[in-house]
């Protein structure tokens, strides 16, 4: 388990101080995929480098299974660091060693017998699907295949926390997705513990079971990651959800049309069906005023704005009609806030 | 002056020099250069790596006052010129060498002037590293050390060669001007017949053979450099 406690991290620039982290607190317990989404500049990196150190905390604590690390000599520190490994946006492969020499760079730092070394690098790129790789040198590369080269170093030394600063965010969704499943595997059949950083919500959809959301060196919201998202109360957290602008600024509402918010907390229908099902299963008509829906394994989060006709007894049908699924919450919206 | 430069007793006369002088003064020229390469490369490796691991925000922080004396060291051995360093170094090349003349005497100011230089060539070769893989050895439990040892050096070996062939070509023409005072080589041929003697044929030889050894050197570099660079593609 990490445990992050009343983090601050300050830099002194030539212009000044700089408050890079205030006061964070954070939890990730073993085995979880933890996402922490933030703009450019948050602080995000800064907070992984003060996961495992490469950073030292102004103010705070980070322990790992209970280790403070803030108490640890540098040399405890590098024997920590092969355990709490780490992948990057650019890679980070050593240009002049070939793949499989890259995996064994961790193992060699560690002392292990070079023809042992090769062994264990060899299983690792066959993890990673590589294993035809072994010899060819980065520059011959994919970007993804360069990022699987990354993973297999990442895992040699078998950590317990990968670290991934935006390790998807130099590829193209296709790749991306790849990587994420290979994380995901890697979580599920190692039970590493996995912390993403990214600034891509649908990286964290895609994969993360709790995530952070971090602003100007602060958490603004936490949580699992379908109940942040469906239910956004911070400013940061809806410019995420919500990347178009604010619902409200967008809808367009017929006139005798009361409005009422959809929202799916995981449940297992799209939103699509579920209007036409009202329409034939109970005759109401209903008038998708906005929709920011996204899939996590089958289910929908999200909500939904719903324009409905036909007054007050229409509209009390049509919640209670929705309310019947499972998993969605339905709510009048005050026409005001328009 | 030369308007006489080719006539038959003169293209006589120089290719007898050139037969029974040129192979000894070309194999002096060749292994005082290596040799005086070699040993600035030993001393200037290390503190290249010094300047730039020491730093502040270098793997291997030293004291400020070690780094600004350093510093200061290397800029001041750069900026004297070499014919005037070679003279002021005598009694040095006189304790190590036993004599201040010849041939191997003349490796001595040879290193002093090339090992500063040599250190600064390392020293922009090494700052080519990204941060980034810095950091990534970092993260991965380096220590100081091994992130010198196994990523700094290893990873800008095609640069360090480049950077060893100007070296190299630098010093050999320095080699040229030892021949002023005492040392040997294709300089001191050139010197010797074309400034005290009036044979300006046989310091053009002298000096077309120098600027073939450049030219060996460099072609010789750049193709070790590209060939050790696993960076480039397609090869
Ligand atoms: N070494 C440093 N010195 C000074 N300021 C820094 C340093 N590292 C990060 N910062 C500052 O801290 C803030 C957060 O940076 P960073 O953690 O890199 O953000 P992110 O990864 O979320 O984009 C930025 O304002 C950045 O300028
Ligand atoms: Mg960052």
């Amino acid at each position: 388990m990490i445990e992050i406690k009343n983090l601050t991290k300050e830099f002194q620039t030539l212009d000044g101080k700089v408050t890079a982290l205030k006061d964070i607190s954070l939890t990730v317990p073993d085995g979880d995929i933890y996402g922490i989404i933030g703009m450019s500049g948050a602080g995000k990196s800064t907070l992984v480098r003060c996961i495992n150190m490469l950073e030292k905390p102004t103010q705070g604590t980070v322990e790992i299974d209970g280790v403070d690390l803030g108490t640890l000599s540098e040399k405890e520190l590098r024997e920590v660091r092969h355990n709490i490994t780490m992948i990057f946006q650019s890679f980070n492969l050593l240009m002049q060693r070939t793949c499989i020499r890259n995996v064994t760079f961790p193992l060699e730092l560690e002392g292990m017998k070079r023809a042992d070394a090769m062994k264990r690098a060899m299983e690792l790129l066959e993890i990673v699907g590589l294993q035809d790789k072994a010899n060819s040198y980065p520059a011959q590369l994919s970007g993804g295949q360069q990022q699987r080269v990354a993973i297999a170093r990442a895992l040699a030394t078998n950590p317990k926390v990968l670290l991934c600063d935006e390790a998807t965010s130099a590829l193209d969704p296709n790749t991306t997705n790849s990587i994420l499943d290979l994380i995901r595997d890697i979580n599920e059949k190692m039970g590493i513990t996995v912390i993403i950083i990214t600034h891509q919500m649908n990286v964290v959809e895609n994969i993360c079971k709790h995530v952070a959301i971090i602003e100007k060196g602060e958490i603004v919201e936490r949580g699992e990651v379908g109940a942040v998202f469906s239910h956004p109360k911070s400013t940061a957290a809806k410019h995420l959800v919500f990347p178009e602008g604010d619902p409200g600024a967008v809808i367009v509402t017929e006139p005798g049309e009361t409005l009422i918010r959809v929202v799916y907390n995981g449940a297992m229908a799209a939103g699509q069906p579920m209007v036409s099902r009202l329409a034939m299963e109970k005759g109401i008509e209903a008038n998708i005023a906005y929709a920011s829906l996204r899939e996590l394994d089958g289910r929908a989060y999200g909500s939904m704005l719903l324009g409905i006709r036909g007054g007050k007894e229409k509209l009390e049908e049509a919640i209670e009609f929705l309310t019947r699924t499972e998993d969605i919450i339905v709510e009048e919206v005050n026409q005001n806030v328009q | 002056m030369f308007s006489n430069l080719f006539t038959p007793e003169v293209v006589a006369e120089a290719w007898e020099i050139v037969k029974t002088q040129f192979p000894l003064a070309f194999w002096e020229t060749f292994y005082v250069t290596v040799v005086a390469t070699g040993i600035s490369i030993i001393i200037g490796l290390p503190l290249g790596v010094l300047l730039v691991a020491g730093e502040k925000n270098g793997v291997f922080p030293l004291p400020k006052a070690f780094m600004a004396v350093l510093n200061v060291v290397i800029n001041l051995l750069r900026s004297v010129p070499f014919l005037i360093l070679m003279i002021m170094v005598f009694p040095l090349t006189r304790v190590i060498v036993g004599t201040s003349v010849g041939t191997v005497a003349s490796i001595v100011p040879l290193v002093i002037a090339a090992f500063p230089f040599v250190a600064r060539l390392v020293e922009s070769s090494l700052r080519e590293v990204s941060p980034n893989i810095i950091e990534m050895a970092q993260s991965s439990g380096a220590s100081p050390f091994q992130i010198i040892s196994k990523v700094m050096i290893p990873e800008s070996v095609p640069s360090l060669i480049s950077n060893f062939t100007i070296a190299i070509t630098t010093i050999l023409g320095y080699t040229a001007m030892s021949g002023i005072i005492g040392g040997g080589g294709l300089g001191k041929i050139a010197i010797n017949y074309g400034y005290y003697r009036y044979k300006y044929l046989v310091m053009l030889l002298a000096v077309i053979l120098l600027i073939a050894m450049v030219q060996g050197f460099q072609s010789f570099g750049t193709y070790l450099a590209i060939k050790m660079d696993k960076r480039l593609k397609n090869k």
